[in-house]
């Protein structure tokens, strides 16, 4: 094909240098006017350069908590990426041996990618007021006193949101996984089994080590997409928001580069994150070719 | 027969061959029972639930679709406000899913077909993939100095005389937040195309080029059909994302354009949940009855 590539090769080329373009020019201006002077507005021109609206940022956004976001934001990452890791990989390896309702489950999980963000947002939030009114009036009929005076609510961020999330987490840990499992050479598992390896064994010390580096990726899936969720979030979080809707709200009340610099900051986050989990891919898979 | 694990290791038997499969299974299956099937169920039951101004009464009633569709029928040929938002909503969706459709092709192809190591294939494809890795919130506010009335692209307008007054439209209108939309979705529809298209055997690429087909006749008769699955379930992603959007559109549209996400969004803010659940189930039937149009096209389950 090289011979007939010249053409269409450039203008394919160019088509895709504007996307990449497309892509990343808006975010790059994002990053350069969170250095504006401090007598900078909110467009062009840069009015000098300087860190002033990061020191603001440091100092709190007014009436929002912003580093209080950004801690529960990053735990709540944290604890996404642990149980989408852990979850998915178990699903996978039972997928392996198949089991009932494995088709079901299947259809499900993809319902659940492409089922609007909005309805699966309000089910939860509906499902768990459902649950305190339900609380609420068993703690009267029974008079539990206790209860009826300080029960609020079970939505919080580790419940209701937690689960929302991995309804959007779990559904790519699982395709991943699968993929993971499809290109996975069954005949070092059987070698390590005539070697008298237990099965925990051969997962340990034959399985994990080979798929180390796609586990990697499913958890550089669960933190992100966690850390950047809003979508299901919205209406699931309870009473403490997490940085993205924080962020969200912030939209339309901050009127100045503070909000650049808190992009900034969180995009930082992100590259951070996915830097670290590409280089550690690397390295693993650097280190299981040797 | 399998040797039994040792003691020590059995707390971690669940990730071994030990344990039967459904047991493997059964915490994954939980989030979604719990936090997927039966808040679906909850929404279509009260959305037939009554309400007043301070809670939802658990009483059948079809009031909220009643009053969703208030008025559609006498008022027609002009569209009542549901109709209306769902025109919006679906213009959007059109406008998005055919140009994200031309991009990830395109993008996909030149992916796929003209970049020749595999190596630079990984770096390309990951230079597409890590925006979709940041922020959906941050990536649609980076329009706003470009398009603003005071942005980058109006001052330059003006300096180079095309226009003496800064363009209103720029942003917070149509335009931008399709450009958003395209902007944050795109990668949805590149990577299965990209996945398709990899599996094309490339053979016959070089049969059709021999059997004298020019270079768009080959990419019309023999690469789009066999790129099929990626691009309907590309457009799946991107119709149904687009569908439910209310971020974007709230953020890029100054909060002014109306999209049915955002209407249940504001419903469920004011508490007034029947009605919201009654906007989400219908907003479901619509988008099942796309993907159902689109999946008769071909077996996402035999491509995934």
């Amino acid at each position: 094909m090289r011979d007939r590539r010249s053409f269409s090769f450039y203008w394919l080329a160019a088509l895709f240098g504007l996307f990449v373009l497309f892509l990343y020019g808006p975010m790059i201006t994002i990053l350069i006017l969170s250095f504006q002077g401090p007598d900078g507005g909110l467009t062009f021109p840069m009015n000098g350069v300087s860190l002033h609206w990061f020191g603001k940022l440091w100092e709190g956004l007014g009436v929002v908590d912003i580093w209080a976001a950004f801690r529960r934001s990053f735990r709540l990452g944290l604890v996404v990426m642990v149980l989408t890791v852990v979850l998915s990989l178990l699903a996978g390896l039972a997928y392996r041996r198949r089991f009932r309702g494995s088709n079901v489950l299947f259809y499900v999980v993809v319902a659940s990618l492409i089922v609007p963000s909005i309805v699966v947002s309000l089910g939860i939030g509906l499902e768990f007021r459902l649950i305190d009114d339900a609380i609420k009036s068993m703690a009267e009929t029974f008079g539990w006193t206790d209860v009826a005076e300080h029960y609020t609510t079970a939505m919080g961020i580790y419940t209701s949101g937690l689960g929302a999330q991995l309804t959007w987490t779990l559904p790519f840990g699982l395709l991943i996984t699968f993929a993971i499992f499809n290109r996975f050479d069954r005949r070092f598992e059987e070698a390590a089994r005539d070697l008298g390896a237990t099965p925990w064994q051969s997962f340990a010390h034959v399985v994990l080590p080979i798929i180390a580096p796609s586990v990697i990726g499913i958890g550089l899936f669960g933190f992100t997409l966690s850390w950047d969720e809003v979508a299901r979030s919205s209406q699931a979080m309870g009473d403490l928001n997490t940085l993205p809707l924080e962020l969200e709200g912030l939209t339309t009340t901050v009127t100045n580069p503070q909000i650049y610099a808190l992009g900034t900051v969180t995009t930082g986050v992100s590259f951070v994150v996915i830097f670290l989990a590409l280089g550690l891919m690397r390295a693993l898979r650097r280190r299981s070719k040797v | 027969m399998e040797a039994p694990a040792p003691a020590q290791f059995r707390s971690l038997r669940l990730l071994s061959g030990h344990v039967p499969a459904w047991l493997q299974v059964a915490p994954f299956v939980a989030v979604f029972v719990v936090f997927f099937l039966v808040p679906l169920g909850l929404t279509v039951m009260v959305s037939f639930w009554d309400y007043n101004e301070y809670q939802i009464l658990p009483a059948f009633t079809v009031r909220s679709y009643m009053e969703i569709f208030e008025g559609c029928l006498d008022r027609l040929p002009d569209l009542c406000v549901t109709l209306k938002t769902y025109l919006s909503t679906l213009k959007f969706c059109v406008a998005v899913w055919l140009i994200t459709l031309v991009i990830g092709f395109f993008i996909a192809y030149f992916l796929a077909f003209h970049v020749q190591s595999t190596t630079m294939q990984i770096a390309l494809f990951l230079v597409c993939t890590i925006p979709f890795w940041t922020s959906n919130v941050i990536r649609t506010i980076s329009w706003i100095p470009l398009l603003g009335r005071n942005g980058l692209v109006n001052s330059t307008l003006i300096k180079l005389n095309i226009v003496r007054e800064p363009i209103e439209w720029l942003i917070y209108s149509n335009l931008s937040v399709i450009l958003a939309l395209v902007h944050l979705y795109a990668l949805f529809m590149i990577v299965p195309i990209f996945n398709s298209m990899m599996r094309i055997d490339r053979a016959l690429l070089e049969a059709s080029y021999d059997a004298g087909a020019s270079g768009w006749q080959t990419l019309w008769n023999v690469v789009v059909p066999l790129s099929k699955p990626g691009i309907v379930i590309g457009s799946i992603f991107v119709i149904t994302i687009v569908m439910g959007d209310f971020v974007t559109v709230g953020v890029m549209g100054g909060q002014q354009i109306a999209s049915v996400g955002k209407v249940i969004n504001t419903e469920m803010t004011a508490l007034q949940f029947p009605p919201a659940a009654a906007n989400s189930v219908i907003l479901l039937v619509v988008v099942l009855f796309i993907i159902w149009g689109l999946s008769r096209l071909v077996d996402v389950r035999k491509e995934l």
